[in-house]
């Protein structure tokens, strides 16, 4: 039993769905145009904007730097997120009930007040080292999606498995290993594609934490806008559309889309 | 094999709450014993004391020759059977059932013989390939069943095992529960708020309440011998009324219950009967009669049909009382009646302190 659309309806979707999709079409467009400005839409057709980027030293940099950040990050805040979501569930009984909102927090506070207190405590105050703020900055903003996609799916793990596999003679962290884990792949490897985004894609707290000679990709992007305005900078938001898009299909075809919906 | 457990002054704080003092309790080898009380008695929390999933602050526990108290929960060697069957839902049935064989370094030919064996003794040969989520509650029970006994524990223990199955489901895994206990003479804890299954299943029953032992016996000496009010209430002694002997004829009893009412009681029935004491009858142990009769002179109140009697809310001198009368002859709310007790269906309780 299907019912038919409202004509309305499908007017609607049309129009949001030609908002979502435009800029990106006009991205594409102008990063394959073959003019040395940026111009939608393309005239000519060319690839060199995109072997441009890769001939770009400072482009070519960030790409390696992001991708960096974006893997240490994500690794460092599933070490600590996954063990911080266990507890909070094993445990939610006898923990106070804010514990777990204190992990929220980094997405609560707006990004900027938060770049601003870690170039001021962790770049300045503590004098580390450019990259290992990116990583100790990015680990912070991406903790909560770890936290909370884990938190999630644990928060309906029967506790018992645990107790029942303890009994059978499984030692307490070899039980971690072989009953619960198991049983929260799929939103560990999620928390791990949402961590990674927000952490390829991030701006603002990038921004106060780069330094001389170190930069991330979106940072190199707004860099170069500011100076010039040739199509390179298309191909290049087009290559971390790709990216990003990349990650998601690999999702996709692991565990569905809709896992994320979820 | 098969051992003793002795539990021996027990107990257990929840932060500064105490659930569980000076609890002592000796199971004999290869004997099934229930903890029957209502939520909150400490039966759940005594289960996970043993279990090692809980640590006492005083008190020892003892498996034969072997102090458990200090011992990890991973190398008690128990079997434990849980109300949400607890199995891995990302684990074949048969390899749900070979989990402690592996952890125990068993090899593999010889676990999956010992496996196929137990699938087969639990009826499930066909299922071993399936995953849980496959599985029917009652099927899922038996894999739960079949993963605990595999390991041959020296102990088994149930946490309301049966409290998820349907009635009727409930009274047949309950047989095929006793029926593996016997059949292995397995020392077995099992933990029930369910009075006809503790009663049904049991060797001996412990009922608790507020983190102790009221009365430990078996089913037959609690049913018809309680020793205390809070476990004449437990197994259906409704009435209690306190009385005063007031004469001693050989072996009668003439006594006086609160508003004047006098009753015989034999001492053949009950045993010596103390001075002061008080009467616990079930309703069917308070039969109506007429209002000339010996008896508690009581009013009758709401009237309700039970299908074998009618059951009457009573008004006496000693307090509010329940009683049946016969079907045939069926009184109105508001006549007179007496109360007639059946030694039976009676008991004999000394008063509370």
């Amino acid at each position: 039993m299907k019912q038919p659309l409202h004509p309305a309806l499908i007017a609607f979707s049309v129009v949001v769905f030609f908002f979502l999709v435009a800029p990106l079409v006009i991205i594409l467009g102008a990063a394959v145009s073959d003019t040395t400005f940026l111009t939608f839409p393309p005239q000519g057709f060319s690839t060199r904007w995109f072997v441009k980027i890769f001939e770009m030293s400072a482009f070519r940099r960030t790409i390696v730097t992001s991708l960096e950040i974006a893997f240490l990050a994500t690794g460092l805040a599933l070490l600590f997120g996954l063990p911080a979501a266990y507890a909070l569930n094993r445990y939610r009984v006898q923990l106070p009930s804010w514990l777990s909102t204190m992990y929220v927090l980094p997405i609560l506070v707006p990004e900027i007040v938060l770049g601003f207190s870690l170039l001021k405590t962790v770049a300045v105050g503590a004098d580390m080292p450019v990259f290992a703020t990116l990583v100790a900055g990015h680990t912070l903003i991406v903790l909560p999606y770890a936290v909370r996609v884990i938190s999630a799916s644990l928060s309906s793990f029967d506790f018992s498995m645990e107790e029942a596999a303890i009994s059978l003679g499984s030692p307490p962290l070899k039980t971690f290993f072989t009953v619960v884990l198991p049983n929260v792949r799929s939103a560990v490897i999620a928390a791990f594609i949402l961590a990674f985004i927000t952490s390829i894609n991030d701006v603002s707290v990038s921004l106060f934490l780069t330094g001389p000679g170190v930069s991330t990709l979106p940072i190199q992007i707004l860099a170069h806008v500011e100076q010039f305005f040739d199509p390179v900078i298309a191909s290049v938001s087009v290559l971390l559309m790709v990216l990003t898009v990349g990650v998601m299909a690999v999702v996709e075809l692991t565990l569905g889309l809709t896992f994320l919906a979820k | 094999m098969t051992q003793p457990l002795t539990i021996d002054r027990l107990s257990a704080h929840y932060g500064k709450v105490q659930v569980l003092e000076d609890f002592s309790l000796k199971i004999a080898a290869g004997e099934l014993v229930s903890l029957l009380g209502a939520s909150g008695c400490g039966k759940t929390t005594t289960l996970r004391l043993i279990a090692g999933f809980l640590e006492p602050t005083g008190g020892t526990i003892r498996l034969g020759e072997q102090d458990l108290t200090r011992l990890p929960a991973h190398r008690r060697n128990i079997g434990l059977v849980f109300q949400n069957y607890a199995l891995f839902p990302h684990l074949t049935v048969a390899e749900n059932v070979g989990f402690g064989l592996k952890q125990r370094g068993v090899a593999l030919p010889e676990r999956e013989a010992r496996v196929t064996e137990m699938l087969g003794r639990v009826e499930l040969t066909d299922l071993g390939d399936r995953l849980p989520a496959a599985l029917s509650g009652g099927q899922r029970q038996r894999v739960a069943l079949a993963r605990a006994l595999v390991i041959e524990p020296p102990l088994l223990m149930f946490d309301e095992p049966l409290s998820n199955l349907d009635a009727k489901l409930r009274v047949g895994m309950r047989a095929e529960i006793r029926q593996m206990q016997r059949a292995n003479g397995t020392t077995s804890v099992f933990v029930t708020h369910d009075q006809e299954e503790a009663f049904s299943i049991s060797d001996r029953v412990a009922i608790m309440q507020a983190g102790r032992i009221m009365q430990f016996d078996t089913p037959e000496t609690l049913y018809s011998r309680p020793a205390n009010a809070f476990v004449a209430r437990f197994v259906g002694f409704e009435n209690l009324i306190e009385m005063r002997v007031v004469a001693r004829k050989g072996d009668l009893v003439e006594a006086e219950a609160a508003g004047g009412a006098l009753l015989t009681l034999s001492q053949a029935d009950f045993g010596a009967i103390p001075d002061a004491f008080v009467l616990g009858a079930r309703p069917e142990g308070l039969v109506v009669a007429g209002p000339d009769a010996p008896g508690i002179p009581a009013t009758l109140g709401l009237r309700s049909y039970l299908g074998r009697a009618y059951q009457y809310l009573c008004d006496s001198p000693a307090g509010p009382l329940t009683a049946q009368g016969p079907l045939g002859a069926a009184q109105e709310a508001g006549s007179a009646a007496r109360l007639q007790p059946v030694a039976a269906q009676c008991c004999i309780l000394a008063p509370e302190a």
